[in-house]
């Protein structure tokens, strides 16, 4: 009962990653079980374990959650990073539904069509740079508080880190001048569980690649 | 058709939408009644079109301010309103709430439609998220090309036919009460309704093999708020029409 969560999904990142983020920094371990092939997906279905019949899937506490944002919601409700009245709830709720949308714009990037690559990286630098970033900014420099929310860390922090990562790997110049943004970026990853989870051989996952996006798209039928 | 209603009212909530894709929205159409208790109580945020069922349920007072124009979004922007430059937007509670799940989770959290407890929260919160992806379609559908309208009103019957629809199924089969989760009013049902209900506009015989979502969807639509909003005259938009998709390109992508 008492076991530790099991997270079913492709090896790569997705849209589990997230929930990766977060049980790493919330200090809890968890094991995979990858669905590498489309049998290994109509097993899943077959036992009837998957609510829609589609992954992410996590077992834990005798549940087998699904849909990506409950998945997160319950994790951070269980370890207390999500804020501490229906207020600030509300604020670290809006907060990651923007950076959501900016997670799923660069993602999009790597199934965008070659003659539309270009247009879908200008969206993406200006969404980042005027949009999202800024708004982030703002918030911590009106509070000038270490976290975005309560003073305290939340799912909104975790998951804006991973953001950020995410930015700089597709433009690091891209930070720049969002300074107050940088040093929560600093300060979270030098939280000993997200350090931990940042360096080689943890269960981080590399960014896409063309050949795992060919694996994907045979499991999932994309 | 256009109307553009700007009200200070310092208790309601006020809506910022263009009222065409008010009009596509159609889900945010019921309205559910929560008990006296909460018929007494303090107005709510105004759910953006779809929020608009949680709110009506909990008899909640609001208004709507509508986008016609791009001018008006602008200002909107401008005035640093909108958190992601982005509507809808509700005002309330002296806040300026964005994106469409916080929204439904902070009406949802203050009128009880979140359920007891961690467990029934996550609950509800699944069910709500596969709706929502089921939602989307619907939502997405008239912006798409007319030659592949058809084709995708298919996609979403088969969808809604084999992945979504059994699921609800099986759970009203299984425990044989009125609503989803802990017996009561929630935003699961709240959300499924109005799914079920636009989704009846294009298909009307969807629901044929699926009899525990019938009666859930008769006895839903007999609550008395949820009923009056059904009714011509209330706040619920109609299914979305070229006006509402040419206006909203004009607002959002001219």
């Amino acid at each position: 009962m008492a076991g530790k969560p099991v997270l079913h999904y492709f090896d790569g990142r997705g849209r589990m990653e997230s929930t990766r983020w977060l049980l790493a920094a919330a200090g809890i371990e968890f094991e995979e079980k990858f669905v590498t092939c489309p049998e290994d997906l109509e097993k899943l279905r077959k036992d009837g374990v998957l609510m829609f019949q589609q992954v992410p899937m996590v077992e834990m506490d005798g549940m087998k959650l699904v849909q990506s944002r409950a998945i997160l919601n319950y994790i951070a409700n269980k370890y207390n990073l999500y804020g501490k009245d229906t207020k600030e709830r509300l604020l670290i709720d809006m907060y990651t539904e923007g950076m959501a949308d900016l997670n799923e714009l660069i993602s999009s990037l790597i199934i965008t069509p070659p003659d539309q690559k270009e247009s879908k990286m200008n969206l993406i630098r200006d969404r980042t740079k005027n949009r999202y970033l800024p708004a982030f900014e703002k918030v911590l420099k009106g509070h000038g508080q270490d976290y975005l929310v309560g003073n305290k860390l939340s799912k909104a922090d975790i998951l804006l880190t991973e953001l950020l990562y995410m930015v700089e790997e597709f433009d690091a110049s891209l930070l720049a001048n969002f300074t107050l943004l940088q040093a929560l970026k600093t300060r979270i990853s030098n939280l000993p569980n997200v350090k931990k989870f940042l360096q080689p051989g943890s269960q981080r996952k590399p960014p896409m690649t063309e050949e795992k996006l060919e694996e994907a798209r045979k499991v999932f039928k994309f | 058709m256009l109307k553009f209603k700007l009200k200070e009212v310092k208790s309601g909530p006020i809506l910022h939408y263009p009222e065409c894709l008010a009009a596509g929205w159609g889900m945010l159409s019921a309205a559910v009644t929560i008990g006296d208790a909460r018929a007494t109580r303090q107005p709510d945020p105004p759910p953006p079109r779809r929020r608009q069922c949680s709110l009506q349920a909990c008899r909640v007072q609001f208004d709507e301010e509508f986008l016609e124009t791009k001018e008006q979004l602008q200002k909107l922007q401008d005035g640093e309103h909108l958190l992601f430059q982005q509507v809808p937007m509700v005002e309330i509670d002296g806040m300026k709430l964005v994106q469409t799940r916080s929204i439904l989770h902070y009406i949802a959290e203050k009128h009880q439609l979140f359920g007891k407890d961690l467990k029934e929260r996550t609950l509800i919160d699944m069910y709500v998220e596969g709706t929502l992806d089921l939602l989307e379609m619907l939502i997405m559908h008239p912006f798409l090309k007319p030659e592949d309208q058809p084709k995708e009103v298919v996609h979403m019957a088969q969808k809604a036919i084999i992945r979504y629809f059994p699921v609800f199924e099986k759970v009203l089969r299984g425990h044989g009460q009125n609503f989803l989760v802990g017996n009561q009013l929630s935003l699961a049902d709240v959300i499924l309704l109005q799914t079920i209900l636009a989704l009846e506009e294009k298909i009307p015989n969807i629901l044929s093999t699926f009899p525990f979502l019938q009666e859930y969807t008769v006895k839903l639509s007999n609550i008395p708020t949820i009923k009056r909003f059904l009714e011509p005259g209330s706040k619920k938009k109609p299914p979305p029409d070229d006006v509402y998709v040419r206006t909203v390109y004009n607002i959002f992508m001219s």
